[in-house]
């Protein structure tokens, strides 16, 4: 982003067309135009090795993952919001105890509530899925095997901008769920997502599995 | 221990071994297929070497998208090139009458081509996307010989597994496997949107490898090398892209 911090729409896009929009900050090639008078060092190589990696890293265990939480019905029973949670009242009043920043009973951290089940679900099969398909759709050989993906899309400047706002989607995601983990007791919370049991105060119940 | 830990453990020895074992066949079939790219090394070889390996089987034979007329940029974007040097000086100001492509290495024949030479061989024109790694592209009509043909005419050995290409400008060179370098839309391309290819696109000459990034398509060609290893050719990682830190296989 930074060697090009103008955004298009549609199938081609470069310094000498207009941009859908612009990032208003300075970039590591001298021909942009940015306004700033400075060029900054170019961090490209080693940034794109590091990004089909961690691509891969997310990609391999996204699979195992999603295969384990269909096979031992982790989605259906923790994540698929409740009958009496799938309701716009049952929802803002969630949103509303967020928002005072009340930290949750003892009890819930027994199951997720409503809201959560509802964001964990958008960005398990909607967010992952959707990066994958845009960042798919930037990779020139892989439009020449499956031209469809880059085609739905709208051409490779639309992907490259739908791939953008999905990352900065998925990034506030993870910033406002790891804040509310500090809320909630950072030392608990981290246990609990690590080792799958919660440290509890209380008596077990059946369903251990945070 | 108990009953349920130790079956855990057992398990978990068990799917470990496994994994070690087919990640070692993995390897081993990479090698023998050609799924390994030159710079395979470092804490990122593993995801590159997964990158090529996949590209590669989904990606043998696919077409790069072409598009129609309608769809040619009206403002192609001349990227930077570096100050042309003294010896391309001299090739621009006598017309590039005296530009010539070697082809050597692993032929029967070794050649050395003019640009004229190089029109009477069958051509290609497609309209293709270049896709810079910075973000940017345009779609350009590109006109050109295949380099299979080139190649051909010039007899490459069986042994053969990358062709090396080289600028005029020192310390700009790359290579591609074979599976780009038999592809019908790798061009050495002489002509851009009707007329001759301009200098700053990379005229008279510049390799087309429209299912990679733009920074494989090396302006200004002078010479072909056939092979069937890269370590002899600069640090051994297939280009000079990798010694700037960036990924040989760009079909990212």
């Amino acid at each position: 982003m930074i060697s090009h911090p103008r955004f298009y729409w549609g199938e081609t896009g470069n310094d000498l067309t207009s941009p859908l929009f612009k990032i208003p900050i300075p970039s590591s090639r001298n021909l942009v135009p940015t306004g700033y008078g400075y060029v900054l060092p170019d961090q490209n190589g080693w940034s794109r090795y590091l990004h089909f990696e961690a691509a891969w890293a997310v990609v391999l265990t996204g699979v195992v993952y999603a295969i384990w939480g269909l096979w031992s019905g982790h989605f259906r029973n923790n994540l698929f919001p409740a009958p009496s949670d799938r309701t716009w009242r049952a929802l803002l009043q969630v949103l509303r105890k967020h928002l005072r920043l009340k930290r949750p009973d003892e009890t819930e951290s027994y199951s997720y509530n409503g809201l959560q089940r509802t964001v964990y679900l958008a960005v398990i099969f909607g967010l992952f899925p959707l990066v994958i398909c845009t960042g798919l759709a930037l990779s020139p050989a892989f439009n020449s095997a499956v031209p469809a993906v880059v085609n739905s899309l709208g051409g490779r400047q639309s992907a490259r901008t739908l791939h953008f706002f999905v990352s900065v989607i998925l990034f506030g995601f993870l910033l406002i769920h790891v804040a509310m983990i500090v809320l909630a007791g950072f030392t608990a919370r981290m246990r609990a997502m690590i080792t799958g049991i919660a440290a509890a105060p209380q008596p077990r119940t059946g369903e251990d599995r945070i | 221990m108990n009953q349920i830990s130790r079956r855990k453990f057992v398990t978990a020895g068990l799917a470990a071994t496994a994994g070690v074992s087919s990640v070692a066949a993995a390897t081993v079939l990479a090698r023998r297929y050609g799924l390994i790219p030159p710079d395979n090394g470092g804490i990122y070889g593993p995801g590159e070497t997964l990158t090529y390996a996949a590209q590669r089987l989904l990606t043998r034979h696919s077409m790069a998208r072409e598009f129609p007329r309608s769809m040619i940029s009206k403002v192609p974007f001349p990227n930077e090139i570096a100050p042309p040097s003294a010896a391309f000086l001299r090739h621009q100001s006598s017309g590039f009458a005296d530009w010539r492509l070697t082809v050597d290495g692993m032929v029967a024949r070794p050649a050395s081509l003019s640009l004229s030479d190089l029109r009477s061989f069958p051509s290609r024109r497609q309209n293709t996307e270049v896709v810079c790694e910075e973000g940017w592209s345009y779609v350009a009509e590109w006109i050109g010989t295949p380099l299979i043909e080139v190649l051909n005419a010039s007899g490459v050995l069986p042994q053969a597994r990358y062709v090396v290409y080289f600028s005029i400008e020192p310390d700009w060179w790359d290579s591609i496997d074979m599976a780009d370098v038999m592809h019908p839309q790798t061009l050495l391309t002489y002509a851009m949107n009707d007329g001759d290819l301009p200098v700053s696109f990379g005229g008279p000459l510049r390799m087309r490898v429209p299912r990679q990034l733009g920074y494989k398509n090396v302006k200004f060609i002078t010479r072909l090398t056939v092979t069937d290893s890269v370590k002899s050719f600069g640090k051994g990682l297939g280009s000079s892209s990798p010694e700037g830190g960036y990924a040989w296989y760009a079909g990212i």
